[in-house]
């Protein structure tokens, strides 16, 4: 009886498996490339070396995100393999380097490739791949483009909403104004200049002056003064923090007083508004999406503890007043989320399925109240900002979430 | 005795020269050389579409150098300069074909006769600059490319910062291989046209009042050599290749933008001309797998120390072979050709 049990328990194995394998993938067990039962293998690309390393800890705290990510049990039982590379920044090589990611390495997805150039250089080549370009590290306006390039999506409030943003607050609090706008002459300043615009609408003849510097210029002074001659009274300042603290400085050293916006590139305290001196920098105002680290307010916030703890245990010697490990973490949290709804369905497609049904999704360093939300038409996750006015220490927020969604 | 000659030697006598010419012809060298080209063809055919890229962009890379190398190498003229004329020739093949859908074939031609005419015309004022001060006035040009690309005046052309999408070749209906395999072999024809090209050149009367310069202005200019005017010319026809170069790269990535014409190509593209050995043509190639692969191999090996390891790959490379992969190969061919000499008489 024994002998015949054993034999029939062996008969059933190749049965079962037979009988089970085919089961098992109608229960929507579908793979795409680097995806196993056990690994999702995923690529990225961000500047580690060249002109733009000061951003590397976007990369790097992406890299991080997913060892914690590992060491708690992987996504939905499977690890995931980061593959990140160095592509210095230069287009050239960030093509190389992602098609490598796309047909060595196999990966399901490119998540988060960092810069605007960067990201435009492998634009059409992931579209006509059909390989998801996930969240990608800009604040661009076209990635927010679902019918033209399906397989783009991107991240953060971008520079024209943004842009609108403090058009509607000037309309608001100074409706009869002259406004001077400064801006970096590349993408990102104009496409503030464009959102200001656009934002004031008919009334865009307000803005009497534009004027641009080059991230090369030794100092801003001279389109200060300039402003101040003809009478600006509200300054819109999109410059990055080098030459926004200038501006903040020249403006005080010849005793003028617009009404003063900061975007949301230059607003860091450390690295901004302290070298500007903090007295000056008084009644700015400047919008947020992300908590400001070094602001005391959040030491007993349950998101900004969590995201402290993360960078003691996997980057005990990052600088935590650096934004980019706020923004590389967060981004990698909001994969982490995709994945997590696409179960077993792993393909490229449904990782774009998933990507573009975020639902009030939120990470830990996002501003209270601030969602990520996407749809099949809406490919821009987070929309929503808070205004914040600074009182010679910190910003303090002030007012509702803004959204300022420009498609 | 001279009845004993047989008729048919006298036949024979006018052979000998030919005889002698075609072993000449047959170097070491020039084996190494056909082998390299028969591989070159073979190579894309067993490998993945990927790795037929980078080595399209090692062929690039190559003809850039080379360009590089005809100014220092021959000419002992230094330049830091030529990351602006690679740009040029890739912003001319880009708007070419994004501006006015000319074709692709026709953007070679166009980058280079411009890059001909900026180089000939930035050798004028260099002809007064030597050395030290030659590199700093091309490294003033390798820094303002990319402002000028950003240029307000210039972005209806340029496209400014978010710069150009370059439709890229298709390979032909009429034969069968992939866009990749197509692009390549385009590469390597126009390479391999460049490099003969450059050979031709550089052993012909030209060729030699070129090096004449380099070694000895004043004996060259005692000879009769006109000084001022091969040095320009060899700066139009150095900038004429590295702008062919650009032209290929922005067909083979697709993209231009003015980040991607910074100094640093230009140091990369002189990393890369002494790597493969100055003074060398067929070097070049060397130099373009350098600047390819071993970044990678260094960012394979660490990403975070990727700099350090490639300064050490770097330093390793100019220890072992301090006259470049030409030289080295020289050295190896030398020595192999002496042990067969001397191994005969020692048995």
């Amino acid at each position: 009886m024994k002998h015949l049990t054993r034999r029939t328990i062996l008969a059933a194995v190749p049965a079962a498996i037979a009988l089970g394998v085919p089961f098992v993938s109608a229960r929507a067990k579908d793979y795409g490339p680097g995806v196993t039962d056990k690994e999702i293998k995923l690529g990225n690309t961000g500047p580690y070396s060249g002109p733009a390393s000061s951003y590397s800890p976007v990369p790097k705290s992406q890299v991080a995100y997913w060892k914690m990510i590992n060491d708690q049990g992987g996504i939905n039982g499977r690890m995931i393999n980061f593959i990140s590379y160095d592509d210095a920044y230069t287009p050239p090589k960030t093509v190389e380097i992602v098609r490598k990611l796309v047909e060595e390495d196999q990966v399901l997805l490119v998540a988060s490739p960092l810069g605007t150039p960067t990201n435009s250089a492998i634009w059409h080549y992931m579209n006509e791949k059909k390989v998801p370009q996930m969240f990608v590290a800009t604040g661009a306006t076209k990635w927010d483009d679902p019918k033209g390039h399906p397989w783009t999506i991107g991240w953060q409030p971008n520079y024209q909403s943004e842009g609108r943003i403090y058009a509607t607050y000037i309309l608001k609090n100074k409706p009869d104004g002259k406004v001077g706008v400064l801006y970096q002459n590349d993408d990102f300043g104009k496409d503030y200049l464009k959102g200001v615009k656009d934002g004031l609408g008919d009334k865009a003849s307000m803005v009497i002056v534009e004027t641009s510097y080059e991230t090369t210029d030794p100092t801003v002074d001279s389109q200060v003064v300039d402003m101040k001659a003809k009478g600006v009274d509200v300054f819109v300042n999109t410059a990055i923090p080098k030459f926004a603290a200038q501006a903040i400085r020249k403006a005080a050293d010849i005793q003028w007083k617009p009404l003063h916006i900061l975007s949301s590139i230059g607003n860091s305290v450390g690295a901004t508004l302290k070298p500007a001196g903090l007295e000056y920098a008084k009644d700015l105002v400047s919008d947020f999406y992300l908590k400001d680290a070094t602001d005391p307010k959040w030491k007993d916030d349950a998101g900004f503890k969590e995201w402290s703890a993360f960078m003691d245990k996997y980057i005990p010697d990052g600088d935590k007043t650096d934004a980019g490990y706020v923004a590389g973490s967060s981004l990698a949290a909001t994969l982490a989320q995709v994945l997590k709804q696409c179960g077993d369905d792993l393909t490229r497609e449904n990782v774009m399925k998933q990507a573009a049904s975020l639902k009030d999704f939120t990470v830990p360093m996002l501003l209270p109240g601030i969602k990520a939300n996407t749809s099949p038409t809406d490919f821009a996750p987070i929309k929503q900002v808070q205004m914040a006015k600074f009182d010679g220490q910190r910003w303090n927020l002030f007012g509702d979430l803004i959204t300022g969604a420009v498609g | 005795m001279t009845t004993t000659i047989p008729k048919d030697d006298v036949a024979v006598a006018p052979a000998v020269p030919a005889e002698r010419a075609v072993r000449v012809r047959l170097g070491p060298r020039h084996l190494i050389i056909a082998g390299f080209v028969v591989a070159a063809f073979v190579v894309p055919l067993l490998s993945s579409s990927f790795v037929t890229f980078q080595l399209t962009e090692v062929l690039i890379y190559g003809l850039a150098i080379l360009g590089l190398n005809l100014l220092t190498g021959f000419n002992g003229q230094f330049s830091l300069g030529h990351s602006a004329f690679y740009g040029i020739g890739a912003y001319t093949a880009a708007i070419l074909i994004h501006n006015y859908e000319v074709s692709y074939l026709w953007t070679l031609p166009a980058a280079g006769a411009l890059c001909f005419v900026i180089g000939f015309l930035f050798g004028l004022p260099a002809l007064r600059l030597q050395n030290l001060y030659l590199a700093l006035a091309t490294f003033a040009l390798a820094t303002a490319m990319p402002q000028i690309l950003k240029f307000h005046a210039l972005e209806g052309w340029t496209g400014g910062v978010q710069g150009l999408v370059v439709d890229q070749p298709e390979a032909p209906g009429f034969v069968p291989i992939s866009d990749d395999q197509w692009l390549y072999y385009f590469t390597l024809i126009v390479m391999l046209v460049m490099f003969l090209c450059a050979e031709f050149l550089i052993h012909s009367r030209t060729g030699r009042a070129i090096m004449a310069i380099r070694d000895n202005p004043i004996a060259a200019a005692a000879m009769g050599i006109n000084n001022s005017l091969y040095k320009t010319l060899t700066f139009g026809v150095s900038a004429l290749y590295t702008g062919v170069a650009g032209a290929l790269g922005a067909l083979a990535i697709g993209f231009v933008a003015p980040d991607s014409f910074t100094i640093f190509l230009s140091i990369s593209l002189l990393v890369g001309l002494v790597i493969g050995g100055v003074g060398s043509i067929p070097g070049c190639l060397f130099g373009g797998l350098f600047v390819l692969y071993v970044p990678n191999i260094a960012n394979a090996l660490s990403t975070g120390l990727a700099g350090a390891i490639y300064g050490v790959i770097l330093l390793l490379v100019i220890f072992v072979m301090p006259a470049g992969a030409a030289g080295f190969v020289r050295i190896v061919v030398a020595r192999i050709s002496r042990w067969r000499q001397t191994s005969p008489e020692e048995s």
